[in-house]
């Protein structure tokens, strides 16, 4: 089973990400912030990272580039989802090693094509 | 709705658009006429098709045929299609039309403009290979509403995330308060008319590529193969016909062939009627393209 780790403050977006990510059969793990990603991240790689921005201790951003400086942060795929919706922080998210971008607000079908678009699905 | 009213209207957009109102389509009317009905200050549905039978108006007649006639888009819809786009059509016609660097592609159900803009977003990928090109993408629909809305090229955020890469978004959009609009290269790289596919396609000339999606099953069987025949008279030589995921030309029209390998492809026989060639064996010199720059690092398409 492949495996989606879930960052987000808000408790109610993890549940509903969550819940989009398991229909489509990923085992879910949840961080609530960009310091207990990278924890959870240097103990397991997941095969995909669902990343908000704005976040208390560290941001997604911050978060991102640490992960992609690590040995093997290459490899799982990071789809921000977050309310920045303009093309600065877009531009910024996929300098930083972001794959895809999803502006919430969000709902399974967006998430199912994102996934199709890194691959993680068979389109 | 009773179903004297039912067949009238069943005959009226058999007559104007050819559209097959079959009985499982009935809910059609509910989701598509609703809106037109409220709009145009009816209290029903009824009520709105009760004053058409007994005015004829030509102007509310356009409107319930264009709102029952309008199809739901969105960009790179379906992915495959797109996929043999890139890795097969274009290569295969770029080698096949070296000598005249012209390629015309219709979009023959081109509703609001998302299949005729991702066609031209995957040609900016190739804009080197293309200099020099002359490329012309000609959107056609019925509806003049949904025409509209093309040429504007102004979407919701919900309609640039549902099935486009950001790296696409990032390249041919700007941002205009909540909504996205396609840069001005990829707006003015493809022309709109309001088109009825019941009338002549001699004034549309010849084409390379058609897409023509999700539109023919509206139609009987007799109209779906009297359109595709005559768009197999709007061919040039290689000429490739894209069909929606659900549609086929079996049984229909023979001019056309399947691609071997490439689902839901096909292309016009040679004069002789021979089938086309497998889509794998590309001429030599064809394929792969080289894409023109590159995005950010570790990208996904």
């Amino acid at each position: 089973m492949k495996q989606c780790l879930v960052v987000d403050d808000s408790s109610v977006i993890r549940k509903v990400a969550r819940r989009i990510m398991e229909e489509v059969n990923f085992e879910v793990s949840e961080a609530e912030n960009g310091q207990e990603a990278l924890d959870k991240c240097r103990q397991n790689l997941p095969d995909i990272i669902l990343l908000d921005w704005n976040m208390p201790v560290m941001d997604g951003l911050e978060f991102l580039m640490e992960l992609r400086k690590d040995p093997c942060g290459e490899a799982p795929k990071v789809i921000f989802c977050t309310t920045e919706n303009d093309m600065d922080h877009i531009t910024q998210a996929i300098s930083a090693g972001a794959n895809e971008y999803i502006m919430k607000p969000f709902d399974k079908e967006i998430i199912i094509s994102k996934l199709k678009e890194v691959s993680l699905l068979d389109a | 709705m009773t179903p004297r009213d039912f067949d009238y209207l069943r005959t009226l957009l058999k007559s104007a658009s050819g559209l097959v109102l079959t009985d499982d389509k009935q809910y059609l009317i509910e989701s598509r006429l609703l809106p037109v009905a409220k709009k145009l200050k009816y209290e029903t549905i009824d009520a709105m098709v009760a004053e058409l039978r007994r005015s004829e108006a030509t102007s509310l007649k356009n409107q319930i045929v264009e709102a029952m006639t309008i199809n739901e888009s969105f960009f790179f819809r379906d992915k495959t299609p797109f996929d043999n786009f890139e890795n097969i059509m274009l290569p295969k016609l770029l080698e096949a039309k070296k000598a005249q660097k012209h390629l015309r592609i219709w979009s023959a159900a081109a509703s609001t403009g998302q299949e005729a803009y991702s066609l031209s977003m995957i040609m900016q990928e190739y804009a080197a290979e293309l200099e020099g090109w002359r490329i012309e993408i000609i959107g056609t629909d019925l509806c003049s509403e949904a025409l509209e809305k093309a040429k504007a090229g102004l979407y919701s955020q919900f309609e640039v995330q549902r099935g486009m890469p950001v790296k696409y978004l990032v390249k041919n959009f700007k941002q205009v308060g909540s909504m996205w609009q396609v840069n001005s290269k990829i707006k003015s790289s493809v022309q709109y008319r309001q088109f009825n596919l019941l009338n002549s396609f001699n004034l549309l000339g010849r084409f390379d590529i058609i897409f023509c999606r999700n539109v023919l099953i509206y139609f009987d069987k007799e109209t779906k193969s009297d359109i595709i025949e005559r768009m197999g008279k709007q061919t040039n030589p290689n000429c490739y016909l894209v069909l929606g995921a659900s549609e086929t030309l079996v049984g229909l029209n023979d001019s056309f062939g399947t691609v071997p390998d490439a689902r839901g492809l096909y292309q016009i026989k040679d004069q002789a009627g021979n089938k086309p060639a497998s889509a794998i064996t590309r001429p030599a010199s064809g394929a792969p393209l080289a894409k023109t720059g590159t995005t950010g690092r570790n990208f996904t398409r």
